[in-house]
């Protein structure tokens, strides 16, 4: 095992051995925040497809964060309300299952990505940042001006939502979940790294010219990427929404984008566990420093400052060293 | 005479209002090198984009393999054979010569990259790219990043990608450039046998190289093919010699 793969290890239990440790201690505070740092970690799985594998800075993740967070919100709002959302031409009711919450918000964002990306991805470097900053932007507006679903205000949901089989109401069994599915998430995006799909998505962000040359398209590989990353965050965002049991439109807003990139940044960009090392890193800073002080933001400036002058890498970058490119 | 493999056809292409290319035909027959040299901003680069792809040309057309490809793009020109190699090396410095080797192969294969097997486990795609690495000789540095190879080692990393294309022709731009004598007289050696397997339209500044490899050659001046013809026919041309060659030649 090199040291990597030794490195992730010992984050991935460590992640899950923090919890049960809360568990035996009765401190389900703690469950929480391990919670939220399985559900950022899962968001910056999907980002770091797009971002490390395929060199795609978007600045508009927030938008499918957003909408699996809607996804949720929609469809438990109507269930708890007992109003079916549609009656005609075909009768669609609201859902309190989990299963039927995730599988709609990963559909509702792979679509949304697949708009959004065939458009940006026609531009490339500042322009993609900003481009894909609109769309999130377009979407935080229009939330906030849909009354339907709480505009500005967002939506409350009473119970948190049913997995077949688990009391979700409990801290843990909820923890049971977004470890697993971000888990999965890894192991696809292993997987999806090692491909031939893989390959040619690092090459194209490397040397486009080279991959058109050898007749494969860098668009439609950076699109699938995209769609891909997009469904990710979008299934990080739906349990995010069911983890405060409240979507508002601020998941939707430019600094949740930037959120995800910056733990991503001080994580590792393209390294497999920089996402939950980042992650990790982010949810201690702001609980440990946030008591200290309500400007706990200037630290993790100070420390993303850090990363990018001294640890290209980030925190995996620096623990793990350079990145082995063969196997 | 057999029918050509590539052939362009009075295509024109200006940029305002410079004519970097001027009413250009030249073909390529199976079996040979067919050279185009010229002097600097003699619109060869143009030319190639053309070629292969990336650029449209503004008049005539572009003919691979009997079929009509000037408005094709250069990923479908690609998965028809046509398979080029950059002036300045296109390859992913930050992956091994293995992976990159492999990325060409991937294409050839058929399918479009797939999402969950292994691409260096594949071994029918390994062996593809292995016997591409062997054929230039670099089978010993397949594990190796292809930002640590030498220059020289690049320029051949270059034509192993081509060579995993199941190319039907060959365009190299500049392949020599940058090496030194002996790594020149090496790919030249390499080229020589290449024709073989496919003809090679071949641009490219070191003269030795051109004279040595060139079935025929054309000289493009401003855009303008001034000349076709034998090797012979173009020491013998006296326009040529004003225009590119010099007084010494």
């Amino acid at each position: 095992m090199n040291r990597e793969n030794l490195i992730n290890t010992i984050l991935l239990l460590a992640l899950a051995t923090v919890p049960l440790w809360a568990m035996a201690n009765d401190a389900p505070y703690t469950i929480t925040l391990a919670t939220k740092v399985a559900i950022f970690a899962l968001a910056g799985v999907g980002l770091n497809i797009a971002l490390g594998l395929g060199g795609l800075v978007s600045l508009g993740h927030a938008a499918f964060f957003g909408i699996g967070g809607y996804a949720m919100g929609i469809l438990a709002s109507h269930a708890q309300n007992f109003e079916p959302i549609m009656q005609w031409p075909l009768l669609i009711e609201g859902s309190k299952s989990m299963p039927v919450i995730w599988i709609t918000g990963v559909i509702a964002s792979g679509l949304a990505a697949l708009i959004i990306g065939a458009l940006s991805l026609r531009t490339s470097g500042v322009y993609f940042i900003m481009i894909t900053l609109a769309f999130g932007q377009m979407l935080f507006f229009f939330a906030i001006s849909w009354p339907a679903y709480g505009g500005e205000d967002g939506l409350s949901i009473y119970i948190r939502n049913g997995f077949p089989g688990l009391n979700t109401l409990l801290p843990i069994h909820f923890f049971g979940i977004c470890y697993t599915l971000l888990a999965l998430a890894l192991l696809f995006s292993a997987k999806l790294a090692k491909s031939p799909f893989g390959l040619a998505l690092n090459a194209a962000r490397q040397t486009p010219a080279r991959v058109e040359a050898v007749g494969l398209s860098p668009y439609r590989l950076r699109l699938t990427a995209f769609v891909i990353s997009g469904m990710i965050t979008g299934l990080a965002g739906a349990l995010f929404a069911d983890l405060n049991r409240f979507v508002s439109p601020s998941m939707f807003s430019w600094q949740t984008s930037g959120e995800i990139m910056v733990f991503l940044i001080l994580g590792g960009v393209g390294r497999l566990y920089g996402p939950v090392a980042g992650a990790a890193a982010f949810i201690m800073l702001e609980h440990f420093l946030g008591g200290l002080s309500d400007y706990w933001h200037i630290y993790l400036g100070v420390l993303l400052l850090l990363v990018v002058l001294f640890a290209r890498g980030g925190i995996i970058g620096f623990l793990a060293g350079r990145q082995v490119a063969h196997d | 005479m057999t029918e050509p493999v590539l052939s362009v056809h009075n295509i024109s292409k200006t940029f305002g209002a410079v004519k970097a290319c001027d009413d250009v035909s030249l073909d390529l027959r199976p079996g040979e090198i067919h050279a185009v040299i010229g002097p600097n901003g003699a619109g060869k680069s143009t030319l190639i984009k053309q070629i292969c792809g990336g650029l449209k040309p503004d008049a005539g057309r572009v003919e691979f393999l009997g079929r009509d490809v000037t408005s094709l793009r250069t990923s479908a020109r690609a998965q028809a054979g046509l398979a080029r190699t950059f002036q300045v090396s296109e390859l992913a410095m930050e992956d091994t010569v293995l992976q990159n080797v492999t990325l060409g192969a991937l294409a050839a294969g058929g399918k479009g990259p797939g999402l969950f097997r292994a691409a260096l486990k594949n071994t029918g795609l390994r062996d593809r790219a292995m016997s591409a690495l062997m054929r230039v000789g670099l089978e010993d540095h397949a594990a190796i990043r292809a930002s640590e190879l030498s220059h020289g080692q690049r320029r051949l990393l270059e034509v192993a990608v081509a060579l995993t294309l199941n190319p039907k022709a060959f365009v190299m731009d500049e392949p020599m450039a940058g090496m030194g004598a002996e790594g020149s007289k090496r790919m030249t050696g390499f080229l020589d046998q290449l024709r073989a397997q496919a003809p090679i339209l071949l641009v490219e500044h070191d003269m030795d190289a051109v004279f040595a490899l060139a079935d025929r050659l054309s000289v493009l001046v401003y855009g303008r093919v001034i000349a076709t013809g034998t090797v012979e026919d173009i020491r013998a041309n006296e326009e040529v010699r004003t225009a590119y060659l010099g007084e010494g030649a």
